[in-house]
This record gives structure tokens, sequence and C-alpha cells, in this order.
């Protein structure tokens, strides 16, 4: 893939937060870059920066957050980017699902009203022609008898009709990038299904780039091309979807696959291994590995230097680890 | 929507009736025969009875109820004791004044309130939210009849921008009526304006931390869109109720502004009726006043179903 392919490229993207304990670091020189049309999965798990990262994509972050690097939409950098340009990205090149469809919607506004509303600021139309895109936009993302529902407050949908509520008013603009922020997490496994087809029909039909953030292996395998696994802040490993699941090299995503159940796994002889230890408090960066105290092959190498991501086998298979689990 | 409306509606009648029979068994509750304090100095048993039979007060209380909500009902509360002019065109004159009064009050309470309240929330942690919340602290703190005096001192003595006391009716002199208003009505609005600037605040600071608001600036809103359509709109609610409980202070606070002002008004009517023991005119003091915050009660509860769509539903659901 050459670079010029590439949708959104993000480099060394760091992120700390200023609070009254210090400085917390919660983003780490993150790279990842999204191909027009391709999904991406960012896994890990929770307080690994993974939703800071998508927040800080679009300059969503509260002000008390501290951003480096490089965040390019289409060559344009968007970190520093003043106020007014970030806002003609946000919900037109950038847009967002969030991961509770109930809180992220706004209570007292019909859903045709919060669709439209993105459309009437980014297209000027009218608030008429806005309601029309809005139904179109319903039943585009599955919702039945679209025109009624178009009035309908978030408290009478159901969970999985909210969550398709926000795809809808994501993908009204046709947005270049969409970030799925756990967009399965707070529902059910079957209406996670269903809205995971949404995406994947989405990018197919409309060509948009999808980056999906989640804890869930099961979603990554489902719907990502590629993943990119995070760990205290960094990325660990990077590799397409099959790759990664067939030889993980990291022994983080090793213990993450480990963590998972499978079929065929026998659930009375064959125990889920869970990892040992705990995510490290990030107000400490140290120049050491941030896996080291909880992987069973660390040594003083990896206590003392912080491994490079670098490719392994596969060209873009890449890993930051000193004593990957070889390729087999 | 309507099924809401008229449970509402019913629930505001139930409590009027309990009101009025409070407000009539009150009075007689009151130690002391009014028959007595009507008769003044013929005390004879003669006159007594003829007090009594006169004012029905020697029917049984089931038929005295009867007669004082049929008479109420019609507007007709009876002659004040000390005038004999009749209760209902007291307040006919008074009235007006301490409605404009009070309206003319929430209004510059809301305004300022709300305003202030918004920009403490928004520009929190900067010099304008410890503008507002000193503002806040001065209304809440300082009692409003000093600083109505105050007013009246540096703004009417002083220099005469404003007139210290007396009224105008608006249909006479709008200019005017304005003129002798305007400056009450800041004075009786400010504590109101410190409480509903407070509620404001704390009530955005919850909306703007709210998944919503996020969303709303991940759609690439203006601030203004966030924060007006997305945040103040989730927080009316807090406003609205707070606005609704303090209309009954704001009667209350009439009473006093009215006094110091000099303004003819509900309060000030009220207060030279309860110094005179003018029992007909405080029975129908009492009853306006219950009234009042019982309308107002209904309207708050109109307001809330405008606001916020779920308790419509709710509603219908009952």
């Amino acid at each position: 893939m050459t670079a010029g392919a590439r949708i959104l490229e993000v480099a060394d993207l760091s992120v700390s937060f200023v609070t009254e304990s210090g400085n917390v670091s919660a983003v780490d020189h993150v790279s990842l870059d999204l191909a027009p049309g391709e999904i991406v999965g960012v896994v890990g798990e929770s307080g690994c920066g993974k939703s800071v990262t998508a927040m800080s994509l679009a300059g969503l972050l509260p002000r008390s957050a501290r951003v480096t690097g490089s965040v390019r939409l289409r060559g344009t950098e968007l970190i520093g980017a003043p106020e007014t340009s970030l806002r003609r990205v946000r919900g037109k090149e950038i847009a967002y699902i969030f991961q509770e469809p109930m809180t992220s919607l706004n209570p007292v506004l019909t859903v045709g009203r919060q669709i439209g509303e993105v459309l009437q600021v980014h297209e000027r139309i009218s608030r008429k022609q806005a309601r029309a895109r809005a139904i179109e936009l319903l039943s585009l993302v599955g919702i039945p008898s679209a025109a009624t529902r178009v009035d309908n407050y978030p408290h009478q949908l159901s969970g999985g009709m909210r969550q398709r509520v926000m795809i809808a008013m994501a993908v009204a603009c046709n947005p270049t990038v969409l970030v799925a922020d756990e967009p399965t997490t707070a529902l059910d496994v079957t209406v996670q299904a269903g809205i995971l087809e949404v995406l994947r029909d989405l990018r197919d039909r409309l060509g948009t780039s999808i980056l999906i953030i989640t804890h869930d292996l099961g979603v990554i395998a489902d719907i990502a091309d590629r993943v990119v696994v995070m760990y205290a802040g960094r990325v660990v490993e990077r590799a397409p979807v099959t790759e990664l699941f067939a030889h993980p090299h990291h022994r983080y995503t090793n213990g993450l696959l480990n963590a998972s159940p499978t079929p065929g796994r026998h659930a009375g002889t064959d125990r889920l291994q869970e990892i040992p230890g705990l995510v490290p408090v990030l107000t400490t960066q140290p120049d050491a590995c941030t896996f080291a105290d909880r992987c069973p092959a660390a040594d003083d190498t990896c206590r003392g230097s912080a491994p490079p991501l670098a490719a392994l086998g596969v060209a873009d298979h890449l890993v930051a680890c000193w004593h990957p689990v070889e390729a087999t | 929507m309507a099924r809401y409306l008229l449970t509402r509606a019913w629930h505001s009648a139930l409590t009027l009736v309990l009101a009025s029979v409070v407000v009539f068994l009150g009075i007689r509750a009151l130690p002391g025969d009014p028959a007595l304090a009507l008769a003044g100095e013929d005390r004879s048993p003669e006159a007594l009875a003829a007090i009594r039979a006169e004012y029905g007060l020697d029917r049984p209380l089931t038929v005295q109820f009867g007669h004082y909500v049929e008479r109420a009902l019609q507007g007709d509360f009876g002659s004040s004791i000390r005038t004999g002019i009749p209760v209902s065109d007291m307040l006919r004159t008074a009235l007006p004044v301490t409605i404009e009064l009070s309206f003319l009050a929430i209004l510059i309470a809301t305004a300022l309130g709300v305003g202030a309240g918004v920009v403490a929330a928004v520009r929190r942690g900067r010099p304008a939210e410890w503008v507002a919340n000193f503002l806040a602290l001065v209304g809440l703190s300082v009692p409003h009849f000093w600083l109505g005096l105050l007013a009246i001192l540096y703004l009417s003595v002083a220099t005469g921008l404003f007139p210290a006391s007396g009224f105008v009716p608006f249909f006479e002199d709008p200019v005017g009526n304005l003129h002798h208003i305007i400056l009450p009505a800041l004075i009786l609005g400010t504590g109101l304006a410190a409480i509903i600037m407070r509620q404001t605040r704390s009530a955005m600071l919850d909306s703007l931390s709210a998944d919503y608001v996020r969303t709303a600036k991940a759609k690439g809103l203006s601030p203004r869109a966030v924060i007006g359509r997305h945040a103040l709109r989730n927080s009316l609610i807090v406003v609205v109720t707070i606005v609704g409980l303090q209309l009954g202070g704001l009667i209350s606070g009439a009473v006093v502004t009215e006094q110091i002002f000099g303004l003819p008004g509900f309060g000030k009517m009220t207060i030279d009726a309860v110094f005179q023991r003018d029992y007909p005119v405080i029975q129908a003091v009492v009853l306006l006043t219950a009234t009042a915050y019982i309308v107002i009660n209904f309207l708050v509860d109109l307001v809330y179903s405008l606001i916020d769509p779920r308790i419509r539903v709710a509603g219908d659901a009952a």
C-alpha cells in the first residue's frame, strides 16, 4: 500500500492530561493509518488509550489534554488546526459513533432533528429537506417505518435502534472516516451482529473507512481488515486480521487471544487463560516495555528500554517486543 | 399529552378544594368570636345574635362553608370590616400591581440568572465564573428590603433617577408605570436571580459533561448550538422547577417590597388587613394566594411536559 492511498495517517500521536497528581500520559507515540474503504480495529483493555486516541483525531478531547504528534486527513494536518476548521471536519469528514446510544443521544430532541442537525450545519439545507434526508438515512440503517420513527424521541426506541440512529447520524454527510468507539458493547449479542452488518454494508456501499475501537476480539474477527493492538497507551502489535489471529507475535496479544473463548475449546479441562497483573498506572511512562511486569518472557532488556515497533516475518505485521513469539 | 393535562388539572382542582376548606376552617379556628369583633361597643346578646344571623354564623359549619364557596365562586368575598369596601373591589386595584411587579421580577431574574448561570458553567474556572459566583453570593445574602432602602437612598433620593414610591396604572401612563415599577421589580428579582443562577450553573455543568453534548460536538455543531440547543435545553427542567418553587417566595417578597416602595399592591393590602384584623380581607387574600400557588404549579407541570418529552409519555401511560 502506498502512502498516497491512505485517507488517515496518525503518526507519533501522544496525549497527556494535566491533573492535580501530575501529568498522566494516556497515549504514547501511537501511529496507525487507514486506507479508503478499509476497516481497522483498535483493540485493548479498558484504559489502554484507545478511546483517547479516537477522540483526539477530530480534537474532541477536553482542554486539559496535551496532544502532540500528527493526524493527517487526506494530507491535511488536524493537530493544532483552529477550532473553526476542526468543526468543518467533525461530522462531515470524521464522524463518530459512541458506546452508549442511550446517553449519547439527546433525550429532549427527536431523532429526526438530531440527524437533520448535522446535515443542516454541514450542507446548509433547510429543516424540511433535512427531515426528508433523515428518513432516508433511517431506512438506510435498517430502521422499519422510518417515516414515523423520525419523530420519535430516543427513549421510545430500543437499544439497537438507538445505535442505528447514531450510525444514521454519523453517516449523514457521507464522512470519509467513521470512528466507532465500542459501538456494540452496550448491546445484546444478536443486536451486535446487526450493527456490525450495518457498518460493513456502509463500507461496501459508500466506501467509508472505519476505525472501530473495541475490547472484543470477536468483533475484530468479524469485521476488521487490519488490527492495531494497544497496551498502556502504546501500539504493541499491528497486522492484518487473519495474520494476527494465526500468528500473534506479542505476548500481550497472545494473552488476549487465550483469554477469549473460542468454539471447540473444552470448557471443563481447557480453562481461559487470564493475563496476570494489572495495566500499569499511566502517570509514569518508563523507558521500558510497559508490558514487562506482566510478561513471562521479560528480562533486563525489556525493563531497560522500550522496544520499537518493527516488522517481523510478514512485511505488514509489526510488533513491539524484544522477545516476540516466533512465527510457527 | 391531553391525558397528562387532564390528570394534572384534576389534581389541581382537588388541591384547590382542600385549600379552600383549610382556609375556611383556619379562619374559624382563630381565637375570638368574629361577632364580638364586629359588634364593637354594643355587646348585648340581641345585638350579637343579630350579627350572627346577618353573617350566617349561627348556621352549621357545613352550611356556612357552602355559602362561602358559592359566594367565592361569584367573586364575592364580602366587604372589609374596616372600610366597608367590597374585598373584590380592593383586589381589582391591588392585584394588577402585584402581578405586574412579580412578572417583571421573574422576567428580570430569569434573564439574569439563566444568562449568568450559563456563562459561569461555560467559562468554568475563569474570571467570568468568579464574577458570576460573587454576584450570586451577594444576591443571596443581602436582604432585599435593605437593598431596596439603599436603592431608594441612592437612586431615588440622591439622584432622582427613579421615583421613591407610588404607582401609576399601566393603561393610564405606560412609561410612568414602568418608571415606577422597574426599581422594585429589580430589587425583588435579585434574590431569585441568584438562586436561578446557581441552579442553572450546576445543571449546565452536568449537561455539558453529558455524552450527548460530546455527540453534538462530534457532529461539528457551533458552540452556540451545543450550549443552547443541547446543554441548556436539558438544564431548563431544573430551572423551571426552581422558578416555580420560588414564585411562592416571590409573593411574600412582594409583600415587603411593596411596603418599602409604597406600591398599592396585594402585599400591602395583606399587611394592612393583618394589622387591622380585617378577617374577610385576610380570608380572600389567603385563598387567592393558595390558588395562585396551585395555578403556578399546574403551569410549571405544563412547561415540564413541553421541555421534556419523557414526561409527556409517562403521563400518558399513567
